[in-house]
């Protein structure tokens, strides 16, 4: 928010005050008072050039100059205690189990419908349901094989799920390389301090898929992640994912349906692949069987997978489950699949859609943060508390125009977290997610995940698109 | 291996080298432009030529200026060859076979992408071009350097090395090809200064004007030279050199996979035709024809490579 006066007092996961340090961090405190600020300083900037070098980067869609950015890394880790974390891990496994329960419920018998849990017309008139996945099981009975749950923090137990990131959740390599980075620049920590480590996720990523394949299947399924190319914002993770798991990175055309089944075209012929983790969106998977001009599927592909010869991680349609609309019913959808209270809260929405949400929505736009039900990146939102006037009345004219297109929340006080700068400590508003794995095997998650941080004072901002940074995550051992 | 990723390793050397070999046409025209005062003109054309960018240039300049074809061959993005394209298709393919590549590698490419945008950035001045011109072929060492140090020696380093291979044979013959007639012995004018400068160009151009010297103490001569550049297999850019690369490599591949192509049959005639050859035979039977034949051949050869090799989709299955 631009103005820092009107800010509310936020919750700082590091400093109680000025002279108490909240227990997760004294050890960190007590070795960064121990540094020389130039020092610091000089170890960012080495970070930054690691980053260009290695070519750890994201395009930016609309940006033809200076089309490759780096995400800035901020030195400060984020620190979670493992009793904060074992609690936060417990409510995403329950809220995946569900979630995977709901997937499973929504395409074929319908139950939480015809028990009126959640109205019909939400998943008959959404988009994101794909009549192509009706009465369709997946290899393994796993929809989300990969998920990366956005939660904020308010208060010392206050966390809320923001998003449940069910489709291609990304971010999972900065997790991974944010961790190789802090090692290498500060070692001495990590002997000092005992950080549960991030970096089985690959291998796990590998396992968790393969033990998804097909039936159809050998014992050593081939695994292969399917990328839009090199112009993606998101290449970089693709490839590095690929390489970390020692699997092939294909694109559409590498691919075709051969004999039933989904093959890669190799310097020797054609392989078959087993389980293919996409990096492509549901609407371009298949222009046979959804977008027609897509040109980064492969045609045909959703025969092969109705015919349970491949498994495509994440399965089609579990956008459903991760709708902003869908996402005002998920303490009902945890407590119908679990029979559980929720143990992650959500935050309040009020669906546009309804009249009384609309008219109480119009009525404090100032204090409310708007989102499109079907946007992302943080593209298309309004923060109420930092637009001004004039963005305000554009604002309402678009929700008063469609305001099914729209859930409002309220602004949230998130917790900040310093980060270095100007040779000193800053407090900014962060957010974390999570990456899980499911797979018939179980569902884990790696401790920590992806800190994403607004680097502009009081913002709330954090998406990188938008000029966030990112921080190691450190969930500590007992 | 993918066919892409062969394709894109492939791809991605032959730029390499062809930004190298760029540096060195510019190199040996500003040389001569420098130590000769007369006919720079001409000279500067015959490298424009020779970096098969004539028709390009002439559509944007009516003249031969060393300041505009140093422009045009290094930095001008709307030239395919220029350097600077060459060097960015480089990176394009290094970051689609980015799995493929040691992180080494990679770095390498990264880093020569972006020292070279940097140096590229404005117009070259006389005074820096020899630094810029070194650079870019340290550069292109670098990356051949870390490929040789950790690259593993699989169907990417076979890859990798024909696309370098079958490059530098194109250029070592297209330079051949435009300075065939200074080579021929009936332009005798032999000791003449006239021949003794074209002859410096065209070893200048494969940086080779110190190891023909050594080679051939005294006896310049511009049979010698044409033997030199065609059928000299201890010279990494001769035409011999290169075909018997091709056929190691392409060797190597067919032993690892275990099925023989049509591509290794050209590779083999092609090599059959220099290593059967002396060079009177050669000026005898022509040698512009043997040369044309030579260029006709290598690019029957690689677009076989990449038909053998399913590069690309278009192969029906």
């Amino acid at each position: 928010m631009a103005m820092m006066g009107k800010t509310p007092p936020h919750f700082d996961e590091m400093l109680i005050s000025d002279d108490q340090v909240r227990s997760p961090y004294t050890k960190y405190e007590k070795w960064f008072a121990g540094e020389d600020a130039g020092r610091l300083t000089k170890k960012s900037k080495e970070a930054e050039a690691f980053f260009r070098r290695t070519g750890i980067t994201f395009n930016v869609y609309g940006q033809s100059e200076a089309q490759e950015r780096l995400i800035p890394f901020d030195l400060v880790p984020r620190v979670l205690s493992s009793r904060e974390w074992s609690r936060l891990s417990k409510g995403i496994e329950q809220r995946v189990r569900a979630i995977n329960a709901f997937l499973q419920d929504i395409y074929n018998r319908q139950e939480i419908l015809r028990a009126g849990r959640i109205p019909v017309e939400l998943i008959a008139q959404n988009e994101a349901f794909l009549p192509q996945m009706i009465g369709m099981t997946p290899p393994g009975g796993v929809y989300t094989h990969i998920v990366g749950t956005d939660i904020v923090r308010t208060g010392e137990d206050d966390f809320f799920v923001l998003e449940d990131n069910a489709r291609t959740p990304s971010g999972v390599s900065y997790m991974l390389e944010n961790r190789e980075t802090m090692l290498q620049m500060f070692p001495e920590l990590f002997s000092q301090i005992k950080v549960q480590p991030v970096s089985d996720y690959p291998k796990n990523l590998r396992r968790s898929l393969s033990a998804s394949a097909p039936q159809s299947a050998g014992k050593k399924p081939t695994v292969a992640v399917l990328t839009p190319g090199i112009h993606n914002s998101a290449y970089f993770e693709h490839s590095f994912l690929a390489d970390q798991m020692g699997v092939e990175l294909v694109e559409g055309h590498d691919l075709r349906v051969l004999d039933g089944h989904i093959a890669m075209r190799t310097t020797q012929g054609y392989q078959n692949i087993d389980v293919l983790y996409r990096r492509v969106d549901d609407d371009y998977l298949d222009p046979l069987n959804f977008n027609p001009q897509s040109m980064l599927g492969v045609p045909g592909i959703m025969d092969v997978y109705r015919a349970g010869n491949i498994t495509i991680a994440n399965a089609p349609g579990t956008g459903i489950a991760d709708d902003k609309a869908i996402y005002s019913y998920m303490p009902d959808i945890i407590e119908f699949y679990t029979g559980e209270k929720a143990i992650l809260k959500n935050v309040q929405t009020w669906r546009c859609s309804e009249p009384d949400a609309l008219k109480y929505v119009l009525e404090n736009l100032s204090e409310l943060v708007v989102k499109e039900v079907h946007g992302s990146g943080g593209y298309g939102m309004l923060v109420g508390p930092a637009a001004n006037k004039k963005e305000l009345a554009a604002f309402e004219r678009k929700l008063r125009a469609k305001p099914g297109n729209y859930i409002a929340q309220p602004t949230l006080s998130l917790s900040t977290v310093p980060i270095f700068t100007k040779k000193q400590l800053a407090p900014r508003h962060v957010d974390l997610r999570p990456f899980v794995l499911v797979s018939p095997e179980g569902i884990k998650i790696t401790p920590g995940g992806l800190t994403r941080v607004a680097l502009k004072a009081g913002s709330l901002v954090v998406n990188s698109s938008q000029g966030g940074g990112t921080k190691d995550t450190w969930v500590l051992e007992d | 291996m993918l066919g892409k990723t062969a394709g894109g390793l492939y791809w991605m050397f032959r730029f390499l080298e062809r930004s190298e070999n760029t540096a060195r046409l510019v190199e040996a025209g500003f040389r001569i432009a420098l130590t000769r005062s007369t006919d720079g003109e001409s000279e500067w054309k015959s490298v424009v030529t020779t970096a098969g960018a004539r028709a390009g240039y002439s559509a944007k300049y009516e003249t031969y200026e060393g300041s505009s074809v140093v422009d045009y061959l290094l930095r001008d993005p709307a030239n395919p060859s220029s350097v600077i394209s060459v060097i960015e298709n480089a990176r394009t393919n290094a970051r689609m076979v980015r799995t493929a590549l040691t992180t080494e590698v990679w770095e390498a490419v990264n880093e020569t992408w972006m020292t070279l945008k940097d140096a590229l950035k404005r117009p070259v001045r006389e005074t820096e071009l020899p630094a810029i011109l070194g650079i870019i072929r340290r550069q292109s060492a670098l990356v051949r350097g870390a490929l040789h140090g950790t690259m593993l020696r699989t169907d990417i380093n076979d890859f990798a090395q024909i696309g370098t291979a079958l490059e530098r044979a194109d250029n070592t013959a297209r330079i051949i090809d435009v300075k065939y007639y200074t080579l021929l012995p009936s332009a005798s004018f032999v000791g003449s200064s006239l021949d003794n400068v074209q002859w410096e160009t065209v070893l200048r151009s494969v940086s080779a004007h110190r190891a023909f010297r050594w080679l051939n103490e005294g006896d310049v001569s511009s049979s010698t030279i044409a033997e030199f550049l065609i059928l000299d297999a201890r010279f990494p850019r001769s035409l011999a050199f290169c075909s018997k690369h091709l056929v190691a490599n392409l060797g190597y591949l067919a032993k690892d996979y275990g099925q023989r192509h049509t591509c290794h049959d050209l590779a083999d005639s092609l090599r059959a035709k220099l290593k059967k050859r002396d060079i009177h035979s050669i000026f005898d039977s022509g040698l512009h024809q043997f040369i044309s034949d030579f260029i006709n051949d290598i690019n029957a050869l690689g677009a076989q490579i990449e038909n053998d090799y399913r590069f690309t989709g278009q192969d029906g299955l």
